[in-house]
């Protein structure tokens, strides 16, 4: 916080948070809280059910694996199975996340020209390169931020649910909680976010642009153009020289509007070569961020940051207030 | 001579229509400037390339730097208050005070404090909860917080009660104007400024018809009571304007001699609105 310009950034990205607690913050914590609600009237239901027919569905016939000691194979399978229950609930907050950015960036750079406290703004000593950035860094830096913290703590209080609910049929599933591995778990999280922030760029971008630029229902502007793009081509397919529109759905279509959905780097495409191994590891580090090697990554990198350009000279110079 | 603001040939198209035509004009140091003008004269579109908001052709020096290349640098020195309540609907008192204290060099906490305390504001309070009234109110104290050259008024009380407007313009006189500070407003209440302002620019079509200080237009214009038996003379000096009042004539006259005026009755100060009104005569036919 020592440079000026750190400073102003600082102070700009808090700003987001304060417009967007709403979206930001309690979007995740309503969705982990939803999500722990959910699981606990299914145990609950389980229970009734359970003790009126007089069978125990959920943990009859497996009890009994927790008796003697674990084998190595058992162990991981175990560790897998509960890591797995931490990414689970990540994964529904990143869905959630991706609509609150989708949104939040087709807002930025449109609500304040709309209610005109952009000229509030503007008589502030700011510069428009540094205010849209700031946008850019609270959508997908901040945000997913704040919705792994939420997805982990969800994740665990999960796990918590599920031994509490065998302790209460006598299975002791405490010592089970040492083989999942939530530092890995977060670790991953968190280290993917800065790969979420390079990929999304394109959609960022984008829909900052569209945001700086529409006169009305930037929403519109931002689905409707791509479509219509893509019918056009279409329909130069039907009656010319094909060229197919594949590539135009998926390369250019989806990366403007859903790149902002985490985890939709992990298309096939970017993945032949890990999709045989265990399922988990495609979500370490290592291979999360291989999809850098293939150059529709950084085509987009790089396309998303001329979008941004055009959303600041736009920041800058429309004049319709 | 030490100019706050200088324009040449200022000039903006709107499609078809010159919001500005080839105006110039230029502001001192130390001066409360009313920009008057017809709804659709350009007074918006002046501020606004004054404030670097809008591209335009010509020459333009705003405290010695070009608003449009040099937008940033000119904002730390330069307020403004563009209409009324343009401050974000969601932001608390509290916010926006740590907001612009964070991020405006030459901002005053303290003072803005000092002014938030005379208000009813409290800290916890949201824009969307205040009326007009006090939307004001905490706008003009992050303004007046602000030690900048240049503040910038567009119609700043628009819509608010007479209370609040008196007040709004007392405290700008009381607490924030001294030497070293200029005021640029405009607004369509002209009775309510025209005391407090030392400089009079009427823009009409997108060009400055009239720029003088009040001084010289006490000395140039002046309204005359005439009798019936001498409206015949008045007439034949051209006067700008003429109305009646209880069976007497009152005529405004722009540069004619003082001796003239005085055979002929009662001389006045004429009022900026209307004179005004004289000046705008047929703009909207």
């Amino acid at each position: 916080m020592k440079t000026p310009a750190l400073n102003e950034m600082y102070w700009l990205v808090k700003r987001e948070f304060w417009e967007h607690r709403g979206g930001f913050l309690w979007a995740p914590v309503i969705t982990g809280g939803v999500f722990l609600l959910l699981n606990l009237m299914g145990i609950i239901a389980g229970e009734v059910i359970g003790a009126q027919h007089g069978v125990h569905f959920l943990f009859s016939d497996r009890i009994h694996i927790l008796d003697h000691a674990l084998s190595a194979d058992e162990v991981a399978r175990a560790g897998a199975l509960m890591d797995m229950v931490m990414y689970s609930t990540s994964f529904i907050i990143s869905i959630v996340l991706g609509f609150v950015v989708f949104f939040y960036c087709l807002g930025a750079l449109y609500d304040d020209r709309r209610d005109r406290s952009l000229l509030f703004w503007k008589s502030l000593p700011l510069s428009d390169s540094a205010t849209v950035l700031s946008k850019v860094v609270a959508g997908t830096l901040l945000a997913p931020v704040i919705a792994v913290v939420c997805g982990v703590v969800t994740g665990i209080a999960m796990l918590l649910l599920f031994v509490v609910a065998l302790s209460f049929h006598g299975v002791g599933a405490w010592h089970l909680l040492a083989y999942a591995h939530p530092f890995r778990v977060i670790a991953n999280l968190i280290g993917t976010i800065p790969l979420y922030a390079l990929w999304a760029l394109p959609a960022t971008g984008w829909l900052l642009l569209c945001s700086a630029w529409a006169r009305s229902k930037p929403f519109l502007w931002a689905a409707v153009l791509p479509a219509a793009v893509g019918a056009m081509l279409s329909w130069f397919n039907l009656i010319g020289p094909r060229v197919g529109t594949g590539w135009y759905w998926s390369d250019v279509c989806g990366r403007i509007l859903l790149s902002v959905f985490p985890g939709s780097w992990l298309s096939a495409g970017n993945y032949q070569n890990v999709s045989n191994g265990a399922a988990l590891n495609v979500l370490n580090l290592g291979s999360a961020y291989s999809v850098m090697g293939t150059p529709g990554f950084w085509i987009g990198t790089v396309a998303g940051l001329a979008l941004l350009g055009g959303a600041i000279w736009l920041r800058r110079w429309r004049d319709d207030n | 001579m030490n100019a706050v603001v200088v324009a040449s040939g200022l000039t903006k198209r709107y499609k078809n229509t010159a919001a500005l035509d080839n105006a110039s004009f230029r502001i001192e140091a130390g001066r409360i400037v009313g920009l008057i003008g017809p709804n659709g004269a350009g007074k918006t579109t002046a501020l606004k390339a004054i404030l670097g908001l809008t591209d335009f052709q010509g020459e333009l020096s705003v405290l010695g730097l070009d608003p449009r290349k040099q937008r940033n640098k000119l904002m730390e020195q330069v307020c403004f208050i563009a209409d009324v309540a343009v401050l974000p609907r969601w932001i608390r008192v509290s916010e926006a005070v740590d907001f612009v204290a964070n991020t405006h060099p030459r901002f005053d906490r303290k003072k803005c404090e000092a002014f938030l305390a005379r208000t009813k504001l409290t800290p916890d309070q949201r824009v969307k909860q205040m009326s007009k009234g006090m939307i004001v109110q905490l706008h003009l104290s992050l303004v007046m917080a602000i030690d900048a050259r240049l503040l910038v008024l567009d119609e700043p009380t628009l819509g608010l009660d007479i209370l609040y407007r008196k007040q709004f313009y007392q405290s700008l006189l009381e607490d924030y104007f001294d030497e070293n500070k200029t005021i640029i407003v405009t607004t369509h209440q002209v009775e309510e400024v025209e005391h407090i302002l030392t400089d009079l620019m009427f823009i009409r079509d997108g060009k400055i018809v009239l720029d003088a200080d009040m001084d010289a237009v006490g000395e140039r214009f002046a309204e005359v009571m005439v009798g019936a038996d001498k409206a015949a003379a008045a007439r034949a000096l051209k006067p700008l304007d003429e109305r009646q009042v209880f069976g007497k004539s009152i005529f405004l006259f722009d540069g004619v001699e003082r001796a003239q005026l005085e055979a002929l009755g009662e001389i006045r100060r004429p009022a900026v609105s209307d004179l005004f009104v004289a000046t705008m005569k047929g703009t909207y036919a």
